[in-house]
């Protein structure tokens, strides 16, 4: 099946957010589309989607004008997407995510969730997913909430089918396999439109480029294209993808953790017994895959975990048992690993967003009195030096793209003189410009005598920033080696595999 | 994992104060009793309400034995809880035995009619228990309803001005569910497709039909009191055999049409709610409307559906006040009754059976107090009011797992606000 937008408009107040957009998608192809975070990416399959009603364009299916106002008209045109911010109810299970829109009803009206847990199950085997059916969405993990988006889409066997940045989320493993089902779904005559800030997934399955920038196409390239004339072509400027790492002194230890496990409550361990240091200067990266504890260890820093055992100190004062807001205010910055859960209140403003953690102090507040125009100046300040895409400060946050709403929980955390700052998965969903940036600040974060803990599943960012890698394995830590370890090695101890 | 962790520490403190109400109840109306007295419990056990069972008990003696039972259950429900298992029945047990702890000692030297004590309870829950299912239907699926008293107040006076024109109480019945359809239609119109703020609408809607009644009733009903307000009432029917069930027969299956129409509106509404296609678009739309949209479900077709029949429940709900009752339409004869359903739904975390077992015990509650008063004890009223809602907060704290207000409760779901 072939797709063709023609014209597409859409608008928001002053912001031209996709400005007369084309685009042909060709039968079993895969299409990429790159854009800086705020492009207007998502906001165009969303209108493809039928979730959002474009200012004027049309739609062509197979040459033929579609009409397309409701996802269920893009259903039923052989539209599928797996979307950016997932679509999963957290109170059901998998099984009811999946069948939701779609049930088979047994006896009695009665739901029958059998023929879905099979096809899940089978799904699940085929691709590697370890999904099960049964489990409820709220308690899996990012990664794996994300496969059951895949796996529904899957299901539902679309023609054609968006993927916005379903990578995001992903280990390098798992991307790895993603991309293989995306060439055999391809293989199949599945047309796929693949968003990505990832170029080596770009060259590694696009047939085709299209390059969107603040709205507007600006070209197409090759797979071909190398990596920096593909980001230059997205950002429209240089950009350097691999950070200078400066030497540096390492200082005293900051952050001891010994003997930490956290266990869920039916006691089981998701964390056994780790233990490790940071010094001031220094990056220690935890590398894992995702869902091997390196969640639970991050949020333990602030005391988000419930069952903690062991001890956390910083700078010899202990962390464990403090309150989140006690652990913030003895000095650590933490970038949580769902900034759509933990790191932003949806219903406020991106300026209060902003200056969330210090919204009670000066020169914020004073008192019961709360000083708006501060709260601004600071929050167009923080703007221009994140270089977050919005129309205006005092728009609700969840006006804002994806990658964009990432940067204001980093700005705000960034902005606080601390001693550890601790950055779960920090440039998840962040265009290759603003990774470049990230980067950046946290290596200052360190050159300026922080200490660093960085999770990531990122084996490059791992390799670029860390002086030194803990590498978690089934809620232990396998080993710490030095910086200077190879990407072999680091991938072959993170699928846990230790040698002698 | 998280929520789950809150939820346990919040049901391990509400064993905490059963375990010490129990305690409490043991020492306080158990030892520190004056003995000699005794209490009289009547039961029906069969037959035309015939007092067949007396059941005398030295007064502190119950008290202590209730006592007792109460801090075993407790210590079970403990163990329960410990090896992660459900603690409903052994906290329930442990509610009963502190409740009847509090009554030996209460009506030492008095009679109680234990079987009228519950049957009066679950008349008085009866529209706590409609309204209360009016909640569930609309609230899961995302929008709050405030106006379930005037749904039900416009259900009462509806189905009691039409059994009165047609002199049939089966006309009656038929038009309430319209009428308090038409009360949550408005509720819809406005909240969904307007997007108006809920809270405010519900009172507004709440505030519509206590004025409107109210003129009616002075305009209309006073003045033409033999046509327009005299309607007949539903008898009771026995259901064979069921009735028969020691205890329990005479209250449950001896009952009027309308009380057995609300066993069929539980039963129906928390097995749709939990095993059907429509109950599991209902919960993704109170949920994540956002989600449920983008698998085509149209979202607020399905609230607008859902307030119409939520309408519709507590307007039959309505209609026990008049053809149910006592016939006559009675100015804000509904007095409140409305609210209470709402406290009931939020007390039973909006599950269709936390809120009847909430809607239960406040009418238990109810009856209780005005039992009391008419035997005569030693204690204020005013304590007594109480005591019966602290056994509920704490009993329905115990029954229900982790549940919370649906996520989009309220709020009102336009296409690409959010994303
Ligand atoms: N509902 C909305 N109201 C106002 N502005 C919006 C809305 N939705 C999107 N925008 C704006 O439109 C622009 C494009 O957003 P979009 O989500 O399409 O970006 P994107 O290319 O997907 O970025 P990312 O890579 O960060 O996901 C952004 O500037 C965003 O703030
Ligand atoms: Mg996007």
């Amino acid at each position: 099946m072939s797709l063709e937008l023609r014209g597409i408009t859409k608008t928001f107040g002053a912001l031209v957010a996709n400005d007369s957009i084309d685009l042909k998608v060709e039968t079993g192809e895969i299409h990429a589309i790159l854009g800086e975070n705020g492009a207007g990416k998502s906001t165009l399959m969303n209108i493809v989607y039928g979730l959002v009603a474009p200012d004027s364009g049309e739609i062509l299916v197979d040459g033929v004008v579609k009409k397309i106002s409701e996802p269920s008209d893009a259903l039923a045109s052989g539209i599928g997407m797996v979307h950016q911010h997932f679509m999963l109810v957290p109170v059901f299970t998998v099984a009811e995510n999946i069948v939701l829109g779609h049930e088979k009803t047994g006896f009695a009206g009665r739901l029958d969730l059998n023929e879905a847990r099979e096809r899940i199950k089978k799904v699940s085997d085929q691709f590697n997913f370890d999904v099960n059916p049964d489990d409820l969405i709220e308690g899996l993990p990012v990664g794996v909430q994300q496969r059951v988006e895949i796996i529904r889409a899957l299901i539902y066997d679309a023609k054609v089918l968006i993927l916005d940045e379903p990578t995001a989320v992903l280990t390098p493993q798992e991307t790895d396999d993603l991309l293989k089902i995306m060439q055999e779904l391809k293989a199949q005559g599945t047309s796929i439109i693949f968003i990505t800030h990832k170029l080596r997934e770009v060259k590694a399955v696009a047939d085709r480029i299209t390059i969107i920038r603040r709205g507007k196409v600006v070209g197409n390239a090759s797979p071909s294209a190398s990596q920096s004339e593909l980001a230059s072509l997205m950002v429209g400027r240089e950009v350097e993808l691999a950070p200078d790492r400066g030497a540096h002194d390492v200082g005293a230890e900051v952050l001891v953790v010994k003997d930490l496990s956290i266990l869920d409550i039916t006691g089981r361990a998701l964390v056994n017994k780790v233990s490790f240091s940071v010094r001031a200067g220094e990056v220690l990266a935890i590398a894992g895959v995702q869902g091997n504890g390196q969640s639970e260890v991050a949020r333990a820093m602030v005391n988000l975990e419930e069952h903690v055992k062991g001890s956390i100190t910083l700078n010899g004062e202990e962390i464990v048992g403090k309150s989140v807001r006690e652990s913030l205010h003895a000095g650590i910055a933490f970038v949580p690993e769902s900034r759509e859960l933990d790191g932003l209140i949806g219903s406020m403003s991106i300026a209060e967003n902003l200056i969330l953690d210090l919204h009670d102090l000066a020169p914020y507040a004073k008192g019961i009195q709360l000083f708006p125009n501060v709260v601004l100046d600071e929050a167009a300040k923080r703007r221009d030096e994140f270089d977050i895409r919005l129309q205006n400060v005092t728009d609700p946050i969840s006006s804002l793209s994806g990658g964009n709403k990432q940067k204001v929980v980093l700005a705000r955390e960034l902005s606080r003189p601390v001693k550890l700052l601790v950055a779960s998965q920090p440039t998840r969903g962040l265009d290759v410009g603003s990774i470049e940036f990230v980067h950046k600040r946290i290596l200052e974060e360190r050159d300026a005598g922080r200490a660093v803990l960085l999770f990531s599943t990122e084996l490059d960012e791992v390799l670029a920033l860390a002086d030194r890698i803990a590498v978690m394995y089934r809620g232990e830590i396998l080993s710490i080696v030095p910086s200077g370890v190879s990407a072999q090695e680091l991938g072959l101890l993170m699928a846990g595999v230790v040698h002698a | 994992m998280k929520a789950l962790s809150a939820a346990q520490r919040r049901r391990r403190r509400s064993l905490y104060v059963m375990a010490a109400l129990a305690v409490l109840s043991t020492l306080v109306f158990g030892l520190l009793q004056k003995s000699g007295q005794v209490v009289t419990y009547g039961f029906v056990l069969d037959k035309e309400w015939v007092l067949v069972q007396q059941w005398v008990i030295n007064s502190r003696t119950a008290s202590l034995l209730f006592g007792l039972v109460a801090v075993a259950a407790s210590g079970v429900a403990f163990l329960q809880f410990r090896a992660g298992k459900t603690i409903g029945i052994a906290s329930a047990v442990g509610a009963a035995g502190i409740m009847m702890s509090f009554l030996s000692w209460a009506a030492a030297g008095k009679f109680i009619p234990f079987t009228g004590l519950l049957q009066g309870a679950l008349l008085l829950s009866v529209p706590l228990i409609f309204g209360s299912m009016a909640g569930v239907l609309s609230e899961r699926s995302g929008v709050v309803n405030i106006a379930i008293e005037g749904q039900l107040l416009a259900g009462a006076f509806v189905s009691g001005v039409v059994a009165s024109l047609t002199h049939s109480t089966f006309w009656g019945l038929i038009v309430a569910p319209f009428a308090g359809c038409l009360i949550s239609t408005l509720l819809a119109v406005f909240a969904i497709n307007f997007a108006i703020d809920q809270i405010i609408l519900g009172f507004v809607l709440n505030v519509l039909v206590y004025g409107i009644t109210d003129f009616l009733y002075k305009k209309l009903l006073i003045p033409y009191q033999a046509t327009w307000n005299s309607g007949p009432t539903l008898a009771a029917i026995k259901i064979p055999i069921l009735w028969k069930i020691p205890l329990l027969g005479p209250i449950l299956f001896d009952q009027s049409i309308i009380v057995y129409l609300m066993y069929g509106v539980v039963f129906l509404i928390s097995f749709s709610l939990f095993k059907t296609k429509w109950g599991l678009r209902t919960r993704a739309v109170g949920e994540h409307p956002t989600a449920a949209d983008s698998v085509g479900i149209k979202v607020n077709r399905l609230r607008f559906m859902n307030v119409m029949i939520a309408g519709m429940v507590a307007g039959l709900g309505g209609a026990y006040f008049t053809v149910g009752g006592v016939g006559a339409f009675n100015k804000e004869m509904t007095a409140g009754k409305g609210f209470i359903a709402l406290a009931a739904l939020i007390f039973g975390r909006w599950t269709p059976w936390g809120a009847v077992s909430a809607a239960l015990l406040f009418g238990f509650a109810d009856n209780l107090q005005s039992v009391l008063g008419i035997i005569g004890t030693p204690i204020p009223s005013e304590f007594m009011l109480m005591v019966p809602y602290l056994v509920t907060v704490v009993a329905v704290t115990g029954f229900v797992g982790r549940v919370r207000a649906p996520a989009a409760d309220g709020t009102p779901y336009k296409r690409g606000e959010s994303h």
